[in-house]
């Protein structure tokens, strides 16, 4: 058997004020504050388009090679639900504003192109709280209104782990783009899928089911995972597969139907005769594509050729514009590419990671800057520090603008290369640790390490590594 | 001298410039006037003396400061009560939204303000504009102030019944398929239903979004020319509102007719039509040509289908736009709510509906339903646009149309409710002209044999409202229909 999947991406667009109207479209205000008549949808008031939303839209087109439409029209999705004022969602249906692209994935078999059946725009509902202290339930409105992006693929993806990787690959396009801070856990990077499964070669589409509520990308591979199996299964079990729609249900591990009534709607689009055609002018595409940004896959291969990155490193480095644009400040600022490289993926995103910042678009809300951890690292390659204490400055480093120079003077914490007082730490190691010595003479290099430990710990971690190295080496050969 | 309330529009707001009479002084003798007439008429649902004290008292000062206060300084005006006022409650004429107060002014009233005039009050209409003799309205009747029996025509009904009563010196009605231009012609005032996108829908409760437009009644035609001038122009608010400047038309009503060219839609004289009126509009027509205008025969070959069209297109958008009347966030939620948000939206909509809307609702789910779209709701878009069509071919040869507004005169109150699609027909001369997009006026042109008085329309080009007044004027210059009043 083989499945078929194609995704639905919901992208939260990072303008500054909503679709339709005035009110800031930011995340996190306290309930219904970011709120007016229009996006309330109180009686009488009209939509006027964000032209910014249009901006984005052709920008995130232009990036996936879509034709971006010279008329688009926008459509009324009418269905009741507490949580959309109006009645209807304005969104596009019939002639979205851009279609036809695709976005090539990196996957363990090669690169592989999936296409893009449209980017249409349209305005995010409000939020239901369902407050177990309170009888009623009670809406927030802030949300009503934000500017989204949906991102329709074709179902072109085969398992999984390709789904997986085109979310990535999408999320930092339209990071990179700067439209969308891709931040799956808050909700601005959504996520349906659609997912068939058909004996192989078979031509014909099986019967599809939607999955919903996922909310991390984890959360995507391991529902479709379950999704696949349980179609498979079905089949295996002579049952036909219903098409409907899903919920991931996290905890459990596990799709299951919504109720039919729920996904059974005649949403009856229409033309919204409250806003007109929306007319892009030739110039004005072209402008935008003046100023598109440098997308992932033109940096990648930027920073192997400018500075002798590996493909892997390159990779890594890129797939985050925040994380390209910090290693290149780095290496602005002066530290070797090499070492950035190191310091980056492995000190930076770690702490980045154990502190839960990675969905920070904005490399200013950073631990450490990239100015700071370039000085770091010239420490290191200077032999003022070495490679161990630089790392336990980090922590102290952290949310200061401190000078990591400084900071070192300041500690003490610089390096001891003095020759005389390294010889007398490393004489005095050999003298107490005749077992290890005899180790070290019988060929068990790895016991090294275990005198180079020691030394250090004499000298209070300060010593400068490669000269214990050297003066212990010539200790032994000597007294051999 | 005559009573306060007697004078036109402009003399009032010429007065209160010059200082000869405060805006005080004309706001409470409106205020008078409203309580002498209202037992008889009922054209107000609120009337907010207060609020237009304040408002008076204000213009007063600013006057005797110095202050340019406006064209319409001082002038009491109402507006029918779809539009909306901030801290005044606007009804739609519904029991949704019989307690619901605005925190906004449409653009169109906040022009008003701007330009000086005082509002007094909010008109009855038919609930949501949907009707044509505001019977529907689910909050109030409204006599035709001509002969308490009869109705005052729809949807603007309130608007049209207390300019006849002079009961206000002008005022905004909407008009989605005649909504203006009938009970004008009913109530025997003026009444312009500007091109679409001419004047801002922003603040206006929606009937039917591509078809609504805003637009003036008074008592004569310069009137409704102040009042067009005050409230026309592109608004940012409003996306379909056009960006042309509208230029100001109050002073440029001279001119006379002649040399223009009018065109006489063949199917606009049909069988059936009240023999008094068909005389009125014909006679109209005479007085035209002795103007000095000539006038042909034109054919708009698909009127037969504008009913149709219009039932469509309009209860389809009419399903949606009401779709946000379901008590969640203002209104009408009611006592018992049920168990689900499913009954909650159900009993409050089944509550604050009246049947009129419900039955248009239900209309316009069906046409925009899947399996159904293509054969009504688009099938209607494409023979809107051949109706727009015809008139550009008849507008092609002539400088406007002349035409009458509804087949009869005010009908009783109650003699078509029941009926629901004989009173469809009230609107079948004005309806195209929604459908097509563009201006139509109503100008008084006589009375029937029981003192009813009749409607002559004229509809324009496109954005051409100055050509529609200039005809007006004329013909109201070579007679005096609009000089009677009621007697009340
Ligand atoms: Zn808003």
């Amino acid at each position: 058997m083989e499945s078929v999947i194609g995704l639905e991406v919901h992208a939260e667009l990072l303008t500054r004020s909503k679709i339709f109207c005035g009110c800031s479209a930011g995340f996190g205000a306290p309930p219904n504050t970011n709120v007016c008549p229009v996006c309330l949808g109180m009686p009488g008031v009209l939509p006027v388009l964000n032209r910014r939303v249009v901006e984005f839209a052709i920008r995130a087109g232009l990036a996936t090679g879509c034709a971006v439409a010279p008329s688009s029209i926008f459509a009324r999705k009418n269905y009741f639900y507490p949580d959309i004022p109006k009645g209807y969602q304005i969104s596009q249906y019939e002639l979205p504003i851009c279609a036809g692209g695709h976005i090539d994935v990196v996957t363990e078999a090669g690169t592989k192109r999936v296409g893009l059946t449209r980017i249409h725009m349209e305005e995010d509902t409000g939020k239901n709280v369902h407050d177990a202290h309170v009888a009623d339930s009670l809406v927030d409105f802030n949300r009503s209104g934000v500017p989204l992006l949906e991102i329709v693929s074709e179902p072109d993806l085969r398992t999984p782990g390709e789904a997986g990787a085109y979310l990535r690959t999408l999320r930092s396009i339209l990071q990179y783009l700067e439209v969308c801070d891709g931040n799956m856990e808050e909700g601005s990077f959504r996520c349906d899928a659609n997912v068939s499964v058909r004996p192989r070669g078979q031509k014909e589409l099986g019967t599809k089911v939607e999955i919903k509520n996922m909310n991390s990308f984890r959360a995507v591979e391991r529902a479709l995972v379950y999704e696949i199996a349980r179609q498979e299964q079905a089949i295996a079990d002579g049952e036909r597969i219903v098409q409907e729609t899903r919920l991931w249900d996290a905890d459990r591990e596990e799709t299951r139907s919504m109720r039919s009534k729920e996904s059974a709607h005649d949403y009856r689009y229409f033309p919204d005769p409250d806003l007109l055609p929306l007319a892009v002018e030739p110039a004005w595409i072209a402008e935008i594509r003046r100023t598109m940004p440098e997308l992932p896959a033109e940096r990648r291969a930027r920073l192997e050729r400018e500075h002798g990155l590996s493909a892997y490193d390159a990779d890594v480095l890129t797939q985050r514009k925040d994380v390209a644009d910090y290693f290149e400040a780095g290496v602005r600022a002066g530290a070797p590419a090499k070492d950035m490289a190191n310091w980056t993926m492995t000190e930076i995103l770690r702490m980045v990671r154990d502190e839960k910042l990675d969905e920070a678009l904005v490399i200013r809300t950073w631990p450490i800057g990239p100015t700071q951890l370039a000085k770091l690292i010239r420490l290191v390659t200077t032999g003022v520090v070495n490679r161990n204490t630089a790392k336990g400055l980090l922590p102290k480093l952290r949310g200061t603008e401190l000078d990591p120079q400084e900071l070192v003077r300041r500690e003490g914490l610089a390096q001891v290369s003095d020759r005389a007082a390294l010889e007398a730490a490393v004489r005095d190691v050999i003298a107490r640790c005749p077992d290890q010595v005899a180790q070290i003479r019988a060929g068990k290099e790895k016991v090294m390490g275990f005198l180079v430990g020691q030394v250090m710990k004499a000298t209070g971690g300060k010593a400068n590594a490669q000269m214990v190295q050297d003066l212990l080496r010539a200790a032994l050969a000597q007294s051999s | 001298m005559s009573a306060l309330h007697d004078l036109s529009l402009r003399d009032a707001a010429m007065r209160v410039r010059r200082r000869e009479v405060s805006a005080v002084e004309l706001t409470r003798a409106i205020l008078e006037r409203i309580a002498a007439t209202e037992p008889q008429v009922g054209a107000y649902l609120t009337v907010c003396g207060d609020e237009a004290l304040a408002a008076a008292a204000a213009i007063d000062r600013r006057l005797a400061a110095g202050e340019d206060v406006g064209r319409l300084a001082g002038v009491p005006v109402a507006l029918k009560d779809i539009i909306c006022t901030a801290g005044v409650r606007t009804t739609a004429g519904s029991r949704i939204l019989e307690r619901f107060v605005p925190p906004y002014d449409a653009t169109v009233t906040a022009r008003l303000r701007e330009a000086g005039a005082v509002i007094v009050g909010k008109l009855n209409c038919d609930e949501f504009a949907m009707g044509s003799s505001t019977e529907n309205s689910g909050l109030g009747t409204t006599r035709n102030p001509w002969d308490g029996t009869r109705v005052p025509g729809g949807s603007s009904g309130g608007s049209a019944a207390a300019v006849a009563a002079r009961s206000c010196f002008g005022a905004l009605g909407t008009d989605t398929g005649g909504s203006i231009r009938l009970p004008a012609a009913y109530c025997s005032v003026v009444g312009l239903k500007p091109t679409y996108g001419r004047v801002s829908r922003y603040g206006v409760m929606a009937y039917a979004s591509s078809l609504d437009q805003v637009g003036p009644l008074a008592r004569d035609v310069a009137d409704t020319a102040v009042l067009f001038d005050a409230i026309a122009g592109h608004d940012p608010r409003d996306s379909t509102s056009s960006p042309r400047p509208s230029r100001a038309l109050a002073g440029s009503l001279e001119g006379g007719v002649r040399g223009l060219r009018l065109g006489m839609p063949r199917e606009y004289f049909v069988e059936g039509m009240q023999p008094d009126v068909e005389r009125a509009v014909r006679e109209a027509v005479r007085v035209l040509e002795g103007a000095g205008a000539s006038v042909e025969s034109v054919s708009l070959p698909h009127s037969e289908y504008a009913i149709a069209t219009y039932y469509l297109v309009a209860t389809a958008e009419a399903s949606s736009n009401l779709a946000r009347y379901d008590g969640v966030r203002y209104g009408l939620r009611v006592a018992n709510p049920g168990s689900s948000v499913g009954e909650m939206y159900a009993e409050t909509r089944a509550a604050g509906f009246g049947a009129e809307v419900k039955r248009r609702i239900m209309l316009g789910t069906y046409a925009l339903s899947a399996g159904y779209y293509d054969a009504y709701y688009l099938k209607a878009l494409q023979v809107r646009t051949l109706i727009a069509q015809d008139f550009t071919k008849a507008l092609a040869g002539c400088d406007a149309l002349v035409a009458p507004i509804a087949p009869t005169t005010a009908f009783r109150l109650g003699e078509k409710t029941a009926d629901p699609l004989t009173m469809y027909l009230s609107d079948i001369f004005t309806i195209s002209v929604n459908l097509a997009g563009l201006p139509g006026m109503s100008i008084p042109c006589g009375f029937d044999g029981d003192g009813l008085p009749v409607g002559l329309q004229l509809i324009g080009k496109p954005f051409d409202e100055a050509t529609l007044l200039r005809v007006a004027a004329a013909y109201e210059g070579s007679t005096d229909w609009h000089q009677r009043g009621p007697r009340l």
